[in-house]
């Protein structure tokens, strides 16, 4: 017998003639299977990204016409099996047997077909009708690998369609079987894998204790089978619906076979192996793949750094060519233009009705939107990396620096996205497996100097430093960076007591990138940008307005003021005045708020432009003491409201706040008595 | 012919040389989440890259896969005579 056929057998797929219901058909696969990329190929822009209920997991779900028919298309977690590894393979085995898809699309990759299998192993024991859509052939010859579609379909017993994602082929083919299923015109078969012999009386001996116990909508046999692999989730409840003797008995069969998921892998991958020995032929021994060539330089520790180290200076490049100029345009025509034009349409309107709109809504919320294509720029080169799949080499090279703070490679992708802003930096966390990494990567994220710290720099330095600016620039960076390393490496002794987590990682087969995924990608980070300049940040900037504003109507006796004057003594350790202190306060909402609001308190002067006004107030020693404290300050309140959303915690996000305030206001005072004792 | 214990952590293996999979000696979960990446008792893996320090990379069942060090030396191997 096997394992699961009787659950294939007792549920017939969802009859579409029934209701009015239009049909789901779910998207899964293996991660880098190219999933994605089918997704966006069928949904095109008729997609929304939210997250799966209660978790900060992306659910993508669009939909599309077949035959002037509408369906809806869910793109389920990127996961390598169903077992509970982490919340992405819940979400996934949950959504099929709750939700009860009318298609299950299963994207494996024919590079890779015996490894891509797992999931589809498991996939078919599953009480949801099975298609196998075989993509990246072309990377499969590429490789010199031959595959055989017809001849895996009569081995698996389920539909399979050879197609290549990224140059749209083998997309209607796809199609036109997933509509013969959706019709009822085309019923399969199944193979299902067997468990190995030796824990098959564990699991019927299982079954038999928990036989009529099992809670909706888990099947019986898959439930045993789980219990059996260990899952957590399987086994917490199990733990939960089981009377008290009948869970005891079960426990004492698991402990007895406590290494039987090793035997239940090893008897999907014999199946596998059954599966795929008449479709596949392998290339000769001796054959160097392209991905391999690449490899020898990309993954080597001191070349694969260069590389990387290349990468990084073109992307900085391209931001200050490209970007900061397209900013600083943004900037002048667009945001200060629609102020001038704001103000005179206001004119005879109440003053704080003009400051709101002028000073809140456009100087606030619109300065923030000026770094967009900064943030495209960063979207669109990491987007172009990931899908060639150049990003698990860089985790590769830098996993051994990533362990001196006890995080692994995988935790250096979202921090190398915080150079352009923090937000996606922290958002980028998803992607660790495992939590306390991923607390420990956010917690140290808001170090990396962001593109809007460095425009305060970029305004300041050589204001104050002149031909030396550049060097005081790069100086400010690295100390960033020497400040993440130290505090990763203290937050992970003091409070994660140095505990390990498993770097483990696949290497994909390089390919070409796909323009539309990239595309997509890019466009969905922006949008998702703006609307939260729009909402979160609008409404910060108006608050910081208003405080800046009231109650007489100037900046120089707000409650801001009265309030930077009030904390003044703790600004002068670093050698700050009030207004210093204020326009480090008000670089909350925003840190390019900072230039703004000195202008605002230094008023327009006819002697010179705000940087030699400055100058003439402040000594060498204050300004880079200020710049120091801007770079390692509390994060702009995006990012702080991201943190919040991440670690679904208060305390943890207040004692990040706390931890940055004790360490910039430190080597801010620490730089300010330096330099000072030092003769600037 | 002398008798040579080739049971080796994986990690010990130099680049191009060939292992059989025997036994893993790290916590379940690495365990469990290294079986269905394809690495189960039995199986065939391959060096890709390995410095000597730092992460590997090895290849199983067509599939190379970055391992830490630490990782590597939890997985115990047969290494296979060339």
């Amino acid at each position: 017998m096997s394992d699961c056929h009787e659950v294939a057998v007792s549920s017939p797929p969802r009859s579409l003639s029934v209701g009015t219901q239009i049909p789901m058909i779910a998207l899964a696969g293996q991660p880098n299977m190219g999933k994605s990329t089918l997704f966006n190929l069928l949904t095109g822009l008729n997609q929304h990204v939210g997250n799966w209920s209660g978790k900060t997991i992306e659910r993508r779900e669009g939909s599309f016409k077949l035959d002037e028919r509408e369906l809806i298309l869910v793109d389920l977690p990127g996961t390598y099996s169903l077992t509970a590894n982490s919340p992405e393979e819940v979400i996934a085995r949950e959504f099929i047997l709750r939700e009860r898809p009318d298609l299950v699309v299963a994207v494996v990759s024919a590079a890779n077909l015996e490894r891509s299998l797992y999931l589809v192993s498991e996939l078919i024991c599953l009480p949801a009708p099975l298609v196998i859509a075989l993509n990246m052939m072309d990377v499969a010859r590429q490789e010199g690998i031959q595959v055989e579609p017809e001849v895996l379909e009569a081995a698996l017993g389920v539909p399979v369609v050879a197609m290549t994602a990224t140059r749209a082929t083998g997309v209607g083919d796809l199609l036109k079987v997933a509509r013969e299923v959706l019709d009822g015109r085309r019923v399969s078969q199944p193979r299902i894998p067997a468990i190995r012999a030796d824990h098959r009386a564990a699991l019927d001996e299982i079954l038999m204790e928990i036989e009529g116990y099992v809670p909706a909508p888990y099947p019986s046999e898959w439930s045993a089978l789980k219990l059996l692999e260990g899952d957590a989730e399987m086994t917490r409840i199990m733990r939960a619906a089981l009377p008290e003797t009948r869970w005891r008995a079960v426990n004492a069969i698991l402990t007895q076979h406590d290494d039987a998921f090793l035997a239940v892998a090893s008897g999907r991958y014999e199946w596998i192996a059954r599966m795929i020995r008449a479709a596949v032929v392998q290339p000769k021994i001796g054959q160097i793949s392209l991905t391999e060539r690449l490899d020898r330089v990309a993954a080597h520790p001191i070349w694969g750094l260069g590389i990387l180290a290349g990468i990084l200076g073109l992307v900085f490049w391209l931001t200050f060519t490209v970007g900061s100029p397209v900013q600083g345009w943004l900037s002048t025509h667009v945001v200060s233009a629609l102020a001038t034009l704001g103000r005179a349409w206001l004119a005879t309107s109440p003053l704080w009705l003009r400051g709101l709109v002028v000073d809140g809504v456009i100087g606030g919320a619109g300065s923030v939107i000026t770094f967009l294509p900064i943030m495209v720029i960063f979207f669109t080169t990491f987007a172009l990396l990931e899908d060639i799949g150049y990003m698990a080499r860089a985790a590769y090279v830098m996993d051994n620096l990533m362990h001196l703070m006890g995080l692994h490679g995988k935790s250096f992708l979202p921090l190398f996205l915080g150079f352009g802003c923090n937000v996606p930096s922290v958002l980028g966390t998803r992607t660790i497996d495992s939590w306390q990494a991923r607390l420990l990567t956010i917690l140290i994220a808001p170090l990396v100097p962001c593109t809007a710290r460095m425009a305060v720099v970029a305004f300041l330095a050589p204001a104050f430093f002149g031909a030396n600016a550049l060097y005081v620039s790069w100086g400010l960076v690295m100390l960033s960076l020497l400040m993440l390393v130290m505090s990763g490496s203290l937050l992970n002794q003091v409070i994660f007591k140095g505990q390990r987590s498993a770097f483990i990682m696949e290497m994909p087969l390089y390919h070409l990138p796909d323009a539309r995924t990239i595309g997509l990608l890019v466009w969905q980070r922006s949008t998702s940008f703006v609307k939260k300049a729009g909402t979160t940040i609008l409404a910060m900037a108006l608050v910081v307005w208003a405080l800046s504003f009231f109650p007489g109507g100037e900046l120089q006796t707000s409650y801001l003021a009265r309030f930077g004057q009030f904390i003044e003594p703790v600004g002068r350790w670093m050698g700050f005045d009030w207004r210093l202190t204020v326009a480090l306060i008000t670089s909350f909402p925003a840190k390019e708020n900072a230039i703004a609001t000195l202008g605002v308190l230094f008023g327009s002067s006819p002697t010179g432009s705000l940087g030699q006004v400055l100058t003439t107030a402040f000594s060498p020693a204050s300004a880079l003491s200020f710049l120091v404290v801007t770079m390692l300050f509390i994060p702009c309140m995006a990012t702080v409201a991201a943190v919040r959303q991440e670690t679904g915690s208060w305390k943890w996000t207040l004692f990040n706040v706390g931890m940055l305030l004790v360490i910039s206001m430190g080597a801010g005072s620490a730089v300010f008595h330096l330099a000072r004792a030092l003769g600037y | 012919m002398p008798f040579v214990n080739n049971k080796v952590p994986l990690d010990e293996l130099a680049p191009g040389e060939q292992g059989t999979l025997l036994a893993f000696t790290d916590e379940r979960q690495v365990t469990n989440r290294l079986a269905s990446l394809g690495f189960t008792p039995g199986v065939s893996v391959n060096m890709t890259q390995n410095y000597g320090r730092g992460p590997l990379i090895v290849t199983v069942r067509g599939t190379r896969v970055a391992l830490g060090r630490g990782e590597a030396a939890r997985i115990l191997v047969q290494k296979e005579q060339v």
